[in-house]
Order: C-alpha cells, then structure tokens, then sequence
C-alpha cells in the first residue's frame, strides 16, 4: 500500500513535469530558430523532453529495492 | 509487380495471416495458455491507437503545421503517467462489474440506466464514424497510389458510382474480416484474445514498416537528418515548420490538441477495449505505463524529415503530403519499400477498425438493440428460446452497419479534409465523455440525469460546431451555413460561436462543447440528492480502489427462483454455459450441484453481473427485475447500507486496534506476574536460610544449656568451655539477627546513610586497626599499600568501614593459620577509588564466584564443610557500594588465593543513585 501511493505521487509528479515543459510558456523559450546538433531546437527540445519524461516514468514504475515492494514479493 | 492483382494477393495473405494469430491465440486461450497475458503484449495492443492517421496523416500534418502533430502523441504520454490512478481505477471497476464497454461504464455508474446507455452508444458511434472513413479514405488512397504505379497519381477528388469505388468494396472487406474476428462464436462474455495478439503484431509490423520509410527517406534520399533540416531550414517557408508558435497556430491550439488526445487515450471505444476489457492483469499497466509513450516516441521520431523530406522532393509538384511515406519508395522505384509501406498503412488502418468496430458493436447491442427489443417485443424474448445467436447476429449487423456508415461519410465529407482533420472531429466527439466519465469516477453527487444533460449538451454543440460544418465545406450543406451563420444570424456562425474568434475550430468547439457539457452535468446533478440506485452505484465506482466495500449483494433485496435465473442466464449465454456457470457458482458454496441453489441475493447479483457481461448491466437489470421480485430500496435505506459497511470497517479498525493493546497489556500482565512469581520464591528461599541460619545457633545454646542443667556434676572446665560456646553462638545470632535488619533495610530503601566527606585511606586504617586483633590471634601477615593521599568522596564513612572489615574478616577467615597474608591496596584514578583485599586463601571455584553475592550462599560445599559466616556480609558490602555508584567483583585461581576488589566513583552524586 505505502509503496502504491509513493508509486502513485512519483507518476503525478512527472505528469506535472511534463505538463509545464510541454506546454505554454516554456515551450516558447525553445520556439525560435536555433538548432541543436544541427536539429531545429524546438524539434530536439520535445523529443529529449519526451525521451526524458519515459525514462523517468520506467524509472518509477519498474525500479526495484523498495524496501515495501521487496515485502509486497515477500508476501505475494 | 506492384499491379493491382499483386498487391490485393498481397493483401490476402497479410490479413489470413492476422487471422492465423488471431486463431491461434483464441485456441491458447481456451486451453488457458494466454498469449497475451504479457505487458509487452498488452502494451502494443494499446499502440492500436496509432492508426492510418498516424502512419500517413502525420506527415501530412507535418507538412502542413510543423511539429504540430506531436500534441497528438504527447497528450496520451502525459494521461500514461497518471495510468496509475485512472486507468487502475477503471479497469478494477471494469473488472468488478464485468462491464464491456464505455456506454455499458457510463450507464452503469448512474445506476444502472438504459436510457444514458443508449444516449453514450450514438455518441460514439456518430463520432467514430469520421474516424472510420478515415482508415477507409488511407487505404483506398493507397491502393489507389500503389496500382497506379509507376505514375504517381495524386488521387483527386470526385467519386465514380458506389459500385466502381475501391473504398466501397474495402469496406465491406473489413467488415467480413472484423466479423470473422470478433463474433466467430458467442464470446460475448469473454475477452477477444485472438484479437488482441493480431493488434499487437500489426503494431509492430506498422513501426517496422514506417522506420523503413524513414530510414530510407533520411539516409537513402538524403544524407541524415542534419542534412534534411539543415536544407530545410535553408528555405524560409519550411523553416517555419520548426516553430511551434507559427506552424501549429499558436499555443492555445497546441494545448487543446494535447488535451484532446489524452481525453481520447481514455474515451475511445478501441482504447477502453484494449486497455480496459482486454486487460488481463492489473500489473501489465505497470510497463505499458512507459512502453507505450516509448512506442509513440518511435513512430513519430521519422515524421518531421519525412515531411520535410517530401516537401523537398515533391517541391511544385503539388502531392498531397498525406502520401508522402508512399509515394517517397515509389519515385525511387523501391517497390518491396512500397509493398511494405502499403502493408504497414493496411496494419494500422485494420487495427484500428477491428478493435473499434468491435467495441461499438457490443455497445450498439447491449445498450441500443437489445433494451429496445426487450421493451419493444418484450413478450416474444420472454419465450423459452436461445438468444444467443440473436446476440450474435445482431453484433454482426451492427459491424457492417458501422463501416457503410463510414463509407457514407466518406462519400459525403471525406475529401474536404486532410487525414488528421477528420481524425480530430472523432476526438472532440468521444472527449464529450470526459465529464461523465472522470466525474463518476471521483464525484459521489453525478446523477443520471446530470449525465445525460451534460452529454446531450456536449454532443449537440459539437455537431454543430465540428460535425455540421464539415459536411458543409463539402457542400451537402450550404456554404453559407459556415460563412454567415445559419439563416444569415452571424452569433450563431458555427466557427465563431457567439462571437468568439481567434481560436482554431477545434479549440473553438473543445471550450464550448465543454462549457456545455460541464456545465449541464453540474448544474442537473446538483439539482436533486442522488437515487438510492446513483447512490449505490457511486459507491461502487468512487470506491474501486478501496479494500473494503459493499459488494453488490448487499444492496438487493427481494426474492427469486433460482431455476428461473438459470433459464433466464442461459437464454443469453447457451443453456450450457448458464448450467456450467451456475454450476461452478454452487461448488464454490459448498453446494454439490446447481439444483440446490438457494435464490438469495448473491446469487441474483451473481447472475445480473452474467448477464451484464453479455448484455450489459443495464439490460442485465431489467432483465433479472422480470424475473426476480425485487423489494425496491429507498435512499434512506441504501445509504443506511453504505454507512453500516463503512462504519463497520471503522469498528473493525477500532476492534483490531483494541485487541492489539489488549494483547500488549495481557504480555505485561504476564511479565508482571513472572517477576511476581519470582521474588515470592526468593522470599520463600530467604526465609527458608534464615530459619535455617538462626535454628544452627539456637540448636547449640540449647543443648548445651540443657548439658549444664541436667548434669549438676559437669567438671568446672567443661562448664567454662560450654558457656563460652553458649555467648558466641548467642553473639553469632546477634549478629546475624542484626545483619538481616540491615539488609532488609537497605532492599527496602529504609536505611539510614551519614553521607559526608570521606577519606579512604582513614576508613581502611580504621577497619584494619578494629580487625588487627583477629589477625594477630590467627598469625596472619596484613600489609597495606596505600596510596599517599587520596581525594575525598562524598559516602557513609561507617558503611564503608563495614564494607572492608567485611572484606577483612571474610580474608582472615580462609588464610591458613600462622602462614595467612592479605594485603589490603587502595589506589585513585582520575575516576575512581579502587580497594583490594588479597588473600593466599585456597581461591574461589569459578562457579561459586557469582553466587557468593547472593544471600546465604557461600563458598565451598555447604555439605562438607562448616560455614564460617552468616552467608550475608558479602550481599550486605555489595549494596553499599552499588549504592555509592561502584562495583564490588572477586578475582581468583582455586589455590592462588583470592582478590575482592571494590571501586567508588569520585564524582558520584550524594546519596549514590545506583538504581
């Protein structure tokens, strides 16, 4: 139960994370014509973002050692 | 080779392998080997999202708006984080009420109600409508494209007669195929698991596929991605493809996109399908929760520089980008790219329309057909007869009623937008959902009416302001619908609702579609409490994640024939199925066969959730209600129910608490009581020595006393010696009488203590000097070794000296005669005083060495040898000085003599604390 909820606010918090990065107003600080490794900036800053936010979501969901899900495996 | 007749074998063969997998996975899964219960499967299953408007009609809208067709993919990557929460709730709700489609979610959560059932089915299927013409406006293009080849024919506009339309027959194509998926066999209940495994190979096929395109595109035509952009860039007009703010419209369109689409991960009848009906396990979502956002990344990492690459390539030949990933292979005459492509587009656009049509099936038969012909024609379904294959029949109308639906769409409006266009209209349809669906989900106070107001609402506004107007730019309206509002009132022009302008049309329809509809679902549902049956629905739904809560069962009352259900079950399921169900059912209870089955309420609700499964819990209901006489439950009544569960798990988390204290409390009871026990038994012990003790010394006073009264004519000697024995053993009872007192005195905390200054060296002086006598009778050596000058200690001057002369006369006692020594060392450290008395006695065993500190126990064995104290002198010595704060211990080899050695802190507080 403890580590579900803990789980639970750590996908909040990259739904947050995401929602801020990927929205109005920081997307148009990235919106303006540069480039980065020869890709247009905006282009290059969605995708890493996007890459980023999966990293961080697999990270969450799939990282093992919590001491309650070890318990959780225990007990299931 | 790309000839028509090719690439339809081609296209056979594709879609029996499909099937193939399909049958294969419906035969695991009857022989309970699922292929799907796997998170990667389900995780690609849920890819059934992506379809042809993806694979074809992203570049399209790249070439059009830049990376304004990423919002699409990240909305859905954003709702995935929250998966956790929205989609675990939905899918245990699902799950708990065997629901099997969104209506069927929606319908049941607001108790249970035909009517918004229904109301949920037209929505959807009107809205997905769009979005079925779309797959069939991608496929048949690109058949259309792929034939034609070589010659790139841009398709034009402009239809022949139905029976010369490629898209017509490719509809009916994908109708067998969808019927020969999904209603193969009566599987009403059950999940599509063939199915699924199909959608999740077409999404790997579809990514496999449009890499392909993308690696050739960037590093076959072009060299890299740099280069593409950098040529790109190059040009002022595709440059602005790269800004967000220019090429999609602004950030207001780029949030509503956004939105739109995470709405639509959650509402879309395919989506709730797989990720929902589908599901086979809670913990699958654990890894789709990443492995579909990673999914999307991929097939749109090639999006952009295949627009702009076409673009390029393409340039002032005006091909619709639409076709770019086709038609990119064949000007480079790549023509197995090309049949590659075609087959990838056919994977996405068949995913999508088995899955959808499938799903809205089951919702046009369980919550459109089947309440009306239960009311309508209510006798004649009441005869005794197998629906089943009614069912059946039913869902397979429905199919290929919805695919010439789409194909009329796509006759009427099809060509008046690019792919993604119509795509969007289907969006905002199914986002109408939202309120409804995520309200229920988390608002106790949604009605049923409030439902249906905010949906009907929802729904007409964005017929108006979405679906109207794309009739109308294809002219089966008038244009000027559009340009000067209907019968010319401009407040009410369909683009610019009321005035507002300055917002895209499908922003524009999002915010008043979802004025209405939020507002309307509010506004109704505060109108009046909730029905006992939204109550107790409510409950269920709000309450899915909560361990505890009112099963069903609890909320029925009323009574039935249990073989009346059975018939009833299996006039939906088969006969047999209803038989093995109920079957299984009376194993469970304890019962040995169906026959005696007891119509209670959890079997009433056992066969409704059945039943749901078939037809849909609002159905389920009126169904079980003629069969079964129900006692309606007043408000009152039900919320008494809800209470009492929620107040009995309060009362079972104050029980279990209380019995946890009461359980502590019993362990130190018990403690207690031990210690108890213990200290009588020492007291016992004590008393049981002390008589002892005092009976030794009276035993000899008294026979001897009685030797000089009977015996007048004892020699005077003898008297002398037997008097003498008379006063020591009476000073010896002195003695021990008196060293009892003490003892009792200090345990009892009773004693008096002198505290003051102390100079230890006085104190052993003194105590040698009041021994010296008995060790000049026994001829023994005493030495001293003291220190020059010691700091003071704050103790009891007496009671130390009682310590060392205890300690001296104890050593004195076990010296041998004339050749004893003892040394007496006092030494101070910056801490501490230590005393030692050193004797070459015969030592102490090891084991005696501790008990010699407990009460009556002394060294040696008591059987043989004469004690030669009172057993107390050591215990008594032991709690002075751990009364001062020190420590009193003994150091000896058995016949190397003997150390007692004591130690008094120099900083102890005044009156010790050793306690």
């Amino acid at each position: 139960m403890q580590r579900s909820t803990l789980t639970g606010q750590r996908l909040v918090a990259v739904f947050l994370i995401g929602f801020v990065l990927f929205n109005y107003p920081v997307l148009s600080l990235f919106d303006r014509t540069a480039t980065l490794f020869g890709l247009p900036l905006v282009f290059a800053y969605l995708f890493l973002v996007w890459a980023g936010l999966i990293l961080l979501m697999a990270w969450v969901v799939e990282r093992r050692g919590d001491r309650a899900e070890r318990l959780d495996r225990a007990g299931g | 080779m790309l000839q028509g007749p090719v690439v339809i074998a081609v296209s056979f063969l594709y879609l029996a392998l499909l099937f193939a997998v399909a049958y294969w996975g419906d035969k695991r899964a009857d022989a309970g080997r699922s292929i799907i219960s796997n998170p990667t499967i389900y995780a690609l299953s849920m890819a059934v999202y992506c379809t042809t408007w993806t694979y074809y009609g992203s570049v399209g809208r790249a070439a059009v708006t830049g990376v304004g067709f990423l919002p699409i993919y990240l909305g859905p990557t954003l709702v995935m984080t929250l998966g956790g929460f929205l989609l675990l709730k939905m899918i245990r709700t699902a799950k708990a009420n065997r629901i099997t489609s969104i209506a069927d979610f929606i319908a049941s959560r607001y108790g249970k109600s035909q009517l918004l059932g229904g109301l949920v089915t037209v929505i959807a299927v009107v809205g997905i409508v769009p979005y079925i013409s779309l797959q069939l406006k991608a496929v048949a293009i690109s058949y259309d494209l792929i034939a034609g080849y070589p010659a790139l024919v841009s398709p034009t506009g402009g239809h022949g007669p139905i029976l010369a339309d490629t898209t017509f027959y490719i509809a009916l194509i994908l109708a067998a195929f969808t019927i020969l998926f999904g209603t193969r066999h009566l599987d009403a209940t059950e999940r599509h698991e063939g199915m699924v495994a199909a959608v999740a190979l077409e999404s790997v096929v579809k990514l496999l596929a449009f890499g392909a395109v993308g690696l050739f595109v960037t590093f076959g035509l072009y060299n890299g991605v740099g280069d593409i952009f950098e040529r790109a860039m190059a040009d002022p007009q595709l440059a602005q493809l790269t800004a967000v703010a220019s090429g999609s419209r602004g950030y207001a369109t780029w949030f509503s996109l956004t939105l739109l689409a995470g709405l639509a991960i959650l509402f879309l009848p395919r989506q709730f399908q797989v990720t929902v009906v589908e599901n086979v396990s809670e913990a699958h979502l654990k890894r789709a929760i990443w492995l579909f956002p990673l999914y999307l990344l991929l097939i749109n990492l090639f999006v952009l520089p295949i627009a702009l690459g076409g673009l390029m390539h393409f340039s002032g030949q005006g091909m619709n980008a639409d076709t770019f990933v086709l038609t990119l292979p064949m000007s480079a005459q790549h023509e197995w790219l090309a049949l590659l492509v075609f087959v990838g587009g056919l994977s996405a656009a068949t995913g999508m329309v088995i899955v959808e049509t499938i799903a809205l099936s089951t919702m046009v038969c369980n919550d459109l057909v089947m309440p009306l012909l239960l009311r309508t024609k209510r006798l004649a379904l009441n005869a005794e007869r197998d629906l089943s294959g009614l069912l059946l029949s039913i869902r397979r109308g429905a199919i290929l009623v919805i695919l010439l639906l789409g194909y009329l769409y796509f006759r009427l409006a099809g060509d008046a937008y690019a792919l993604v266009g119509i795509g969007l209209i289907s969006f905002s349809a199914v986002a109408q959902f939202a309120p409804a669906m995520i309200g229920g989900m988390y608002w106790r106070g949604g009605t049923r009416n409030g439902a249906l107001a905010g949906l009907l609402a929802g729904f007409v506004v964005w017929g108006y302001t979405l679906l109207l107007p794309s009739f109308s730019k294809s002219g089966w309206f008038p244009a000027s619908f559009l340009s000067e509002g209907p019968f010319g009132i401009e407040l009410l022009k369909p683009h610019q609702l009321f005035g507002l302008t300055g917002l895209d049309d499908i922003s524009h329809c999002l915010f008043w579609s979802f004025a209405a509809n939020i507002g309307a679902y509010v506004f109704v549902s505060l109108l009046r409490a909730p029905t006992a049956a939204e109550a107790s629905q409510a409950t269920q739904f709000v309450d899915a994640l909560k361990t505890t809560r009112p099963v069903g069962s609890a909320l029925w009352r009323g009574s039935a024939d249990a073989a009346d259900l059975v018939a009833l079950v299996g006039r939906f399921l088969g006969p047999a199925r209803a038989q093995t169900a109920f079957a299984s059912y009376a194993r469970r209870h304890g019962l040995a066969d169906a026959e005696r089955l007891e119509a209670d309420a959890d079997l009433v609700h056992y066969a409704e959730s059945l039943l749901a499964g078939a037809i849909g819990s609002a159905s389920a209901r009126a169904m079980v209600a003629s069969v079964a006489k129900e006692e309606p439950l007043s408000l009152p009544e039900v919320m008494n129910i809800l209470d009492e569960a929620s107040q009995l798990r309060t009362y079972s988390r104050e029980l279990e608490r209380k019995s946890r204290e009461l359980e502590a409390a019993t362990g130190e009871l018990k403690a207690a009581n031990d210690r108890l026990l213990e200290v009588d038994r020492l007291k016992d012990d004590f008393m049981a020595s002390v008589s002892h003790e005092l009976r030794t010394p009276l035993t000899s006073i008294r026979a001897f006393s009685e030797i000089l009264r009977d015996d007048p004519k004892t020699a005077l000697p003898d008297r002398e010696r037997f008097l003498g024995i008379i006063v020591s053993e009476t000073e010896r009872l002195t003695r021990l009488v008196n060293q009892i007192l003490d003892m009792a005195k200090i345990e009892s905390g009773n004693a008096e203590w002198l505290v003051d200054e102390v100079d230890m060296n006085a104190v052993v002086e003194q105590s040698v000097a009041t021994t010296s006598q008995l060790f000049r009778d026994k001829g023994v050596v005493l030495s001293l070794d003291l220190a020059d000058s010691v700091p003071l200690i704050r103790a009891d001057q007496d009671r130390l000296m009682q310590v060392v002369i205890n300690l001296l006369s104890n050593a004195v006692k076990f010296v041998p005669v004339n050749a004893g020594r003892v040394t007496v060392r006092l030494a101070a450290d910056a801490e501490s005083l230590k005393v030692s008395v050193t004797d070459n006695g015969p030592g102490i065993r090891r084991e005696d060495q501790k008990v010699i500190f407990d009460r009556f126990r002394q060294g040696g064995d008591a059987m043989t040898s004469k004690p030669t104290g009172t057993g107390l002198g050591l215990p008594i010595s032991l709690k002075i000085v751990e009364y001062f704060g020190g420590r009193l211990w003994v150091e000896s080899e058995p016949g190397q003599g003997a150390s007692f050695i004591f130690t008094l802190p120099l900083h102890n507080q005044e009156n010790g604390k050793s306690e």
